[in-house]
């Protein structure tokens, strides 16, 4: 009888044969998360002349079932730039953790207060994002940064799940770039219009945009969360409901689902 | 101390035969020679303060702060020797991260003293090393709120079963860790070379009543450290002072620097006070030699 310590618990060879070892080591390449399991989907944004709004509605699917209906996706950081999270929930906590760290580290240097400012933030998160990519391991979000640069005015950006950034003076992800970005186009085609907008006009617009995307994605929720970030801070409200909805032209929509015609 | 150079003080692990160990005696000495720091528990916050002596010219007025942030609501300030007081406020912050990391909330202020009081206590057990040369004061406020854990996304089911205790919980937290490793709550704590004109005055502000706000508290340790300070006039010194307030105060919960129109103010009338308190000496003296 075997007595080493490789044989035991193990069936004995002498009875069963020579044990198949193949089995105890993983073939083939390690494999990490390759694709999400309990997602958020859009988040939009847009500037106007003081400042940035922000919405995200309180859903995280699991597949196409609505799971959780009170996941806040947008994030404050510092009380001075806020994030919105679209993709992977369980990525937007591990980043939103490690965020937290970065702010206690931040505020070890407490002479100058926080140092960090949206545009630094951003320039982070895209850098951590594509790390992550690089070790073929991604964090599956996309996310928008928004605050204010070095010199207070309104900064806006997106970093995606391989590092891709972006930045415009509106912008979208997930669905709301199909069906939000046309609508806040109409208010803020370039950086010049931005001036022109108001905070009231803006929030506006984006709750528009909300209402638009509840009509049309599959994944998406009536109940949202409404951020606006200027100079003062952040104002964060995270139980907003749609108002006024309106599905008079769901009747008109034909070509899927039960209908024949 | 009669029994010094008996042998018995030249290591950690050795006690003397009555029972003590003289290399933490020793460490008290250094922490004795330190600028006076201290920390008052109020009702609404905790209050640091330290008077940072100036040892060059050439230094940079305003740099090189003694009082640190551990966590978001922690702090920390201490008298002694400051290389050993910079590796407390390294492993403070090393416990304040890893406890996070393993609970995903904040440590409270009465968790982190208990650690570093065991962290403390193991410098006094080896011949390898030697007792740390500092008394710190660490001050935080918990937070009474119902705080979210770290990532949290939801809110969790609105009914059925639940852990949580009812009642009040948080609120301010003030402890002293000596060389020993031994660490106790206050209401005010001094540590430092004018510990013992500062404890006086502490116990004049009768805090476990719990009546003074932070605002007063803030012009009261400004004015100890003053007053503290008075037995050795020549040297120059800065005041440096932060303070945590709950989560509806100025600080809204965090450890910070007490603003400089607040901590100007303080000042102000810190030495106002001591030089009342001298001319009424001086009228004192005028009349006994009369």
């Amino acid at each position: 009888m075997d007595h080493r310590p490789q044989a035991w618990g193990r069936p004995r060879d002498d009875v069963y044969g020579a044990y198949d070892a193949s089995y105890l080591q993983a073939n083939g390449p390690n494999q990490h998360t390759q694709s999400p399991i309990v997602t958020g989907t859009s988040v939009v944004a847009m500037k106007f002349k003081d400042g940035v709004v922000m919405a995200a509605d309180n859903l995280a699917s699991y597949g196409s079932l609505a799971r959780f209906t009170d996941v806040k996706r947008i994030r404050t950081f510092a009380d001075t730039s806020i994030i919105g999270f679209g993709g992977d929930v369980s990525d937007m906590q591990y980043l939103d953790r490690h965020l937290t760290e970065l702010g206690i580290d931040e505020a070890y240097q407490s002479e100058a207060g926080h140092t960090l400012n949206a545009r630094n933030l951003h320039k982070y998160l895209s850098n951590l994002l594509y790390n992550r990519r690089s070790k073929f391991d991604p964090l599956w979000n996309h996310l928008l940064v928004a605050g204010l640069d070095e010199e207070s005015r309104p900064f806006l950006a997106a970093a995606d799940l391989l590092g891709t950034t972006f930045t415009s003076p509106s912008l979208a992800t997930g669905f709301g770039g199909m069906l939000a970005q046309p609508i806040m186009r109409r208010y803020v085609p370039d950086e010049a219009a931005v001036a022109g907008v108001s905070r009231d006009q803006a929030v506006e617009v984006i709750r528009e945009c909300m209402k638009v995307l509840f009509y049309r994605d599959a994944r998406s929720l009536d109940s949202y969360s409404l951020a606006i970030v200027t100079k003062d801070g952040v104002e964060l409200r995270e139980n907003e409901k749609l108002e006024q909805q309106s599905w008079a032209f769901a009747d008109r929509i034909k070509g899927y689902g039960t209908q024949t015609v | 101390m009669t029994s010094i150079g008996t042998g018995y003080d030249l290591a950690n692990s050795i006690f003397s035969p009555d029972g003590r160990n003289f290399q933490v005696e020793y460490a008290v000495k250094a922490v004795e020679n330190g600028g006076t720091s201290i920390g008052i528990r109020c009702k609404d916050g905790v209050v640091l303060a330290v008077e940072k002596v100036i040892t060059s010219k050439l230094l940079k007025p305003g740099a090189n702060k003694r009082i640190a942030t551990i966590d978001k609501h922690l702090g920390v300030v201490y008298s002694g020797m400051v290389p050993d007081g910079h590796h407390f406020v390294d492993r403070a912050r090393d416990e304040a991260r890893a406890w996070r990391e393993t609970f995903k909330t904040p440590i409270s202020t009465s968790d982190l003293s208990s650690r570093m009081g065991g962290y403390l206590q193991a410098y006094t057990l080896y011949q390898s090393v030697r007792p740390f040369g500092i008394t710190a004061i660490i001050g935080g406020f918990d937070s009474e709120l119902e705080a979210p854990v770290d990532g949290q996304v939801g809110s969790g089911p609105s009914i059925g079963a639940g852990g949580k205790v009812e009642g009040k919980h948080g609120g301010p937290g003030l402890y002293m860790i000596e060389p020993s490793g031994m660490y106790w709550g206050y209401y005010g704590a001094a540590t430092g070379k004018g510990r013992q004109a500062a404890k006086a005055e502490l116990e004049k502000l009768n805090l476990a009543e719990g009546t003074l706000d932070l605002k007063q508290a803030v012009k009261e340790a400004a004015k100890i450290i003053y007053i503290a300070q008075q037995d050795n006039k020549d040297k120059e010194f800065e005041l440096e002072m932060s303070w945590i307030s709950n989560a509806d105060g100025p600080t809204k919960g965090r450890h910070m620097e007490v603003p400089k129109d607040l901590l100007e103010e303080a000042e102000r009338l810190a030495k106002k006070a001591i030089s009342e308190d001298d001319e009424e000496e001086e009228e004192g003296n005028e009349k006994m030699e009369e």
